[in-house]
């Protein structure tokens, strides 16, 4: 089964359930293989698989909470505590910091994020794969980093404290 | 250009997402400022940890199995059960086909077996081993060669000549062969036992074989075979005499 190990892992960061992430995974599969008529040879076939993982999560009871603020892209993150030196910051930083520091990310932002930076997708590809302008992409995904690493910082000093 | 400026670029740079001539100026830009630079640094740093802790949850083997067979077994019934009918009507037909084929062959080859005895029989200078006209002469003398018995007609109201009568063997069991005469033509009339393994005769038929024509029938655990060259009405009536005795 093509991508399945990586849309397991994308589909738990989204639900952040085990069960949940199982269910969305066997959907997509099953909406994948009745709509493959419709995808076009040729086009990104990873993109229209993880659009169809992220469509189906959006109809979820939990992703109907976080659909409202998936157009809200012209509304600005302001900081909510001042940035600290990025490289003092990841001198102390664990993985398990940044794994929770993804967690607590709104979705939008995690899911960006998730597809930049651990599926290296193209700003191309995230744009097909959300339905959204390269604009749209550049401008989320540099608020998303944004708000990373003042989460980060603002672990890291309540840690010093 | 600000160091804001070039900071707004940082994000495609990390990514790989500039082009050749933005990535070159931003280089010039990082030997002459070390705040950007290490900011870009930091940025590349944050990219590589977070693609390491992002790949946190992984699959059970029992869910992939689960989603595997969700997926594959709806297939195969589809193919199974689109050609299955198919399928079976092919070989409905194909095993009868080879069984009408194979019958049929048998008994072209179980009548040519015959014919060719009665050829042989008239081509021989002692057609028969017993030579009599007379019915109570020639069946008395199958008595003791035969493993079974049999009844000749009345021939004096009718057109046709007793001859005689000779044992022959067809498929390793011995029979009658009886030879009768009408006008110039001769008829062998073959009496053989009807077993349950025997080959088709094409019972209760008359055919043409090799311009000779014939007759088959099967009675009372016998089976009758007229041969000859004579007409086919010569040949029915010649069967009639036989069927006609009790």
């Amino acid at each position: 089964m093509p991508l399945f190990a990586r849309l397991y892992n994308f589909a738990h960061w989204l639900t952040q359930d085990r069960a949940s992430a199982e269910d969305l995974v066997q959907e997509t599969y099953m909406k994948a293989l009745r709509g493959f008529s419709s995808f076009q040879q040729g086009t990104n076939f990873r993109a229209w698989m993880y659009r169809i993982m992220r469509n189906t999560f959006l109809t979820t009871q939990a992703g109907l909470k976080v659909s409202a603020s998936l157009d809200s892209d012209d509304e600005a993150v302001e900081p909510t505590v001042p940035a600290t030196p990025e490289s003092v910051l990841l001198a102390r930083m664990e993985q398990k910091m940044i794994q929770d520091t993804l967690e607590k990310l709104p979705v939008k932002f995690r899911e960006i994020i998730l597809l930049c930076d651990l599926e290296e997708m193209s700003y191309q590809e995230i744009g097909e794969t959300l339905g959204i302008p390269m604009g749209t992409v550049m401008s989320r995904l540099s608020r998303a980093r944004k708000a990373m690493r003042e989460l980060l910082a603002a672990r890291v000093q309540g840690a010093s404290r | 250009m600000t160091c804001d400026l070039w900071l707004s670029k940082l994000d495609a740079y990390v990514d790989g997402a500039c082009s050749q001539e933005e990535l070159a100026s931003l280089e010039v830009h990082f030997r002459t400022c070390s705040s950007c630079a290490a900011e870009a640094l930091s940025r590349l740093q944050m990219k590589r940890m977070t693609q390491a802790a992002a790949a946190r949850y992984y699959p059970s083997p029992e869910f992939r199995l689960r989603i595997e067979r969700s997926i594959e077994p709806k297939r195969r019934p589809v193919w199974v059960f689109a050609w299955m009918p198919a399928v079976a009507v092919a070989l409905v037909l194909l095993a009868v086909g080879l069984t009408l084929w194979a019958w049929h062959a048998a008994r072209e080859q179980a009548l040519a077996e015959l014919v060719d005895l009665h050829v042989a029989t008239l081509a021989s200078a002692n057609p028969v081993d017993v030579v009599s006209t007379d019915r109570h002469t020639v069946k008395p003398w199958f008595q003791g060669k035969l493993p079974f018995t049999f009844n000749l007609p009345d021939l004096q109201n009718s057109s046709f000549k007793l001859v005689g009568g000779r044992v022959m063997y067809f498929e390793h069991s011995p029979g009658a062969q009886l030879l009768f005469q009408i006008r110039n033509h001769q008829l062998s009339v073959f009496i053989l036992q009807d077993r349950p393994d025997a080959i088709p005769l094409a019972m209760g038929a008359t055919a043409r074989d090799m311009a000779f024509n014939v007759e088959t029938w099967s009675e009372s655990g016998l089976r009758y075979v007229v041969i000859s060259d004579a007409s086919p009405a010569d040949v029915h009536d010649l069967s009639d005499l036989i069927r006609g005795v009790r």
